[in-house]
């Protein structure tokens, strides 16, 4: 498979980027989107130019690390599937494909197409734990009765990677999808309510100071997410939030 | 920490304030449909109803002003919601694939709504500035009878039927992704009613606006 790559290029975060052209040839469609990266990158190297930074780990969907905005998607065209679980046979030889960086304020790009989501540790810090006394005594979680229901959800919610797939799909790049899976995860069961209300009001606010845009229920977020996290944890985390505002001293 | 700077500086704060105009503003429109339709099969209960509604003083003096309120803040927030959102992505996609996972009505919320505060502003200068006139600056004396002819004549002029048909056409869009939204703002979504919801905002937001064109149609084919 030949392929016309068109990929955000910039040198670092205070200089201004472009898109620049590339050809890749021997495409297989077994190989993952971020083995045709590695192919672009040998090239370059060989070229003796710099290769294009993009920031991956675990390379099998569980991580986060990998991004990429392709064809003005996130993760590219598949629904439930991270860039690097993304197969090249989704393309078709002679494609064009835009390669980008995810774009939102609270993601300033580091080089090309790696951005800093170092806002989300900080919105997790906010709030996004519990406390627990570990002076020997600690019980044990499982000993706690939790609904078969709130648990699944509660799971469900805790299956978000934190990618920031929600913020780059959304037109407002809005940080309410991972922020409202966060609150969820925690607010479903028992052990989370002690600080439930400190915890969505912490959560919120530090994602507002982060410069992440409102959420205007668009569902952008839920149908780019390769975890399929859902809006009904936007809904329960304004719920909380309202609630929190009326009861809160 | 301090966690907050009060709900309605938060984003989901501005959100529901947003969601609870809508709402209001969606009653408001069943009530002023109710009606309207009522002078397209008996013109002597929409010349009454419209009387009752230009002269009773709690809708006058404290509904009207409520409105005022509701349509000012509703619009209000959403220049504010919009030009933040648009300021959380100083840098542009290149390629942005919306279609791929959201509707045009959702991601074009402020267009659909620009109309309908143009529509708003014509509507104003059509029929709320001469009522005022009628009423508080000629002071002419009150009758029961002119609101159905009033309308009749309005609609005798076929730039304004095209005006008022556009405007429904845009308010139909900017439902079709209001009203569910304005329920998700606040917070009532869960599996089990959610479906029914959206079912019911769909044929809200096309039969209400279809049911204005109507009237505005009726009566100008009736006046050829």
């Amino acid at each position: 498979m030949d392929l016309t790559l068109k990929v955000w290029r910039q040198p670092n975060g205070s200089t201004k980027g472009k898109m620049e052209d590339y050809q890749v040839s021997g495409i297989d469609g077994d190989m993952s989107f971020l083995e045709m990266m590695d192919i672009l990158n040998e090239q370059l190297i060989e070229k003796g130019e710099d290769p294009v930074a993009f920031d991956h780990d675990c390379r099998e969907g569980i991580c986060g690390m990998c991004s990429m905005q392709i064809n003005g998607e996130p993760h590219g065209p598949e629904k439930a599937t991270t860039t690097c679980q993304l197969h090249m046979r989704k393309f078709k030889n002679g494609d064009t494909i835009y390669i980008e960086p995810f774009r939102a304020n609270g993601f300033p790009v580091v080089k090309d197409l790696a951005v800093d989501r170092s806002s989300f540790d900080r919105i997790i810090q906010a709030g996004g734990y519990i406390s627990v006394n570990t002076s020997g005594n600690t019980l044990d979680g499982n000993a706690i009765p939790v609904e078969k229901k709130n648990a699944d959800m509660a799971f469900n919610a805790a299956t978000c990677i934190g990618c920031g797939a929600c913020v780059a799909a959304c037109p407002n790049a809005s940080a309410m999808l991972f922020t409202s899976a966060k609150v969820s995860q925690l607010a479903l069961l028992p052990q989370g309510r002690v600080e439930a209300s400190k915890r969505v009001q912490n959560m919120v606010h530090q994602m507002d100071l982060e410069g992440f845009g409102n959420c205007s229920n668009v569902g952008a977020c839920a149908e780019e997410c390769p975890k399929e996290i859902s809006l009904e944890n936007i809904a329960r985390m304004n719920r909380e939030y309202l609630s929190a505002s009326i009861s809160s001293e | 920490m301090s966690s907050q700077s009060g709900i309605f500086n938060s984003s989901i704060g501005r959100k529901i304030a947003m969601a609870l105009s809508a709402l209001f503003l969606i009653i408001f429109l069943i009530q002023h449909f109710t009606i309207n339709v009522t002078s397209t099969f008996s013109p002597e209960t929409f010349n009454s109803w419209s009387h009752f509604m230009g002269t009773n003083p709690l809708v006058q003096f404290v509904l009207q002003p409520v409105l005022l309120f509701g349509v000012t803040l509703h619009f209000v927030l959403g220049f504010i919601l919009t030009a933040r959102n648009r300021g959380a992505r100083d840098v542009k996609y290149v390629r942005y694939n919306g279609n791929a996972h959201s509707s045009w009505m959702s991601r074009n919320m402020i267009w659909s709504g620009l109309f309908i505060l143009f529509f708003l502003g014509f509507h104003f200068y059509d029929f709320w500035i001469p009522e005022i006139n009628y009423k508080y600056i000629e002071r002419l004396p009150a009758d029961e009878t002119r609101y159905y002819h009033e309308v009749q004549e309005m609609f005798h002029n076929p730039v304004r039927v095209v005006i008022y048909v556009l405007s429904f056409i845009f308010l139909s869009l900017h439902l079709l992704h209001g009203f569910q939204s304005s329920f998700q703002s606040m917070g009532a979504r869960n599996p089990k009613y959610f479906p029914a919801i959206e079912k019911f905002g769909k044929l809200y937001s096309i039969l209400i606006p279809a049911g204005f064109i109507f009237i505005a149609l009726f009566h100008y084919i009736n006046s050829l």
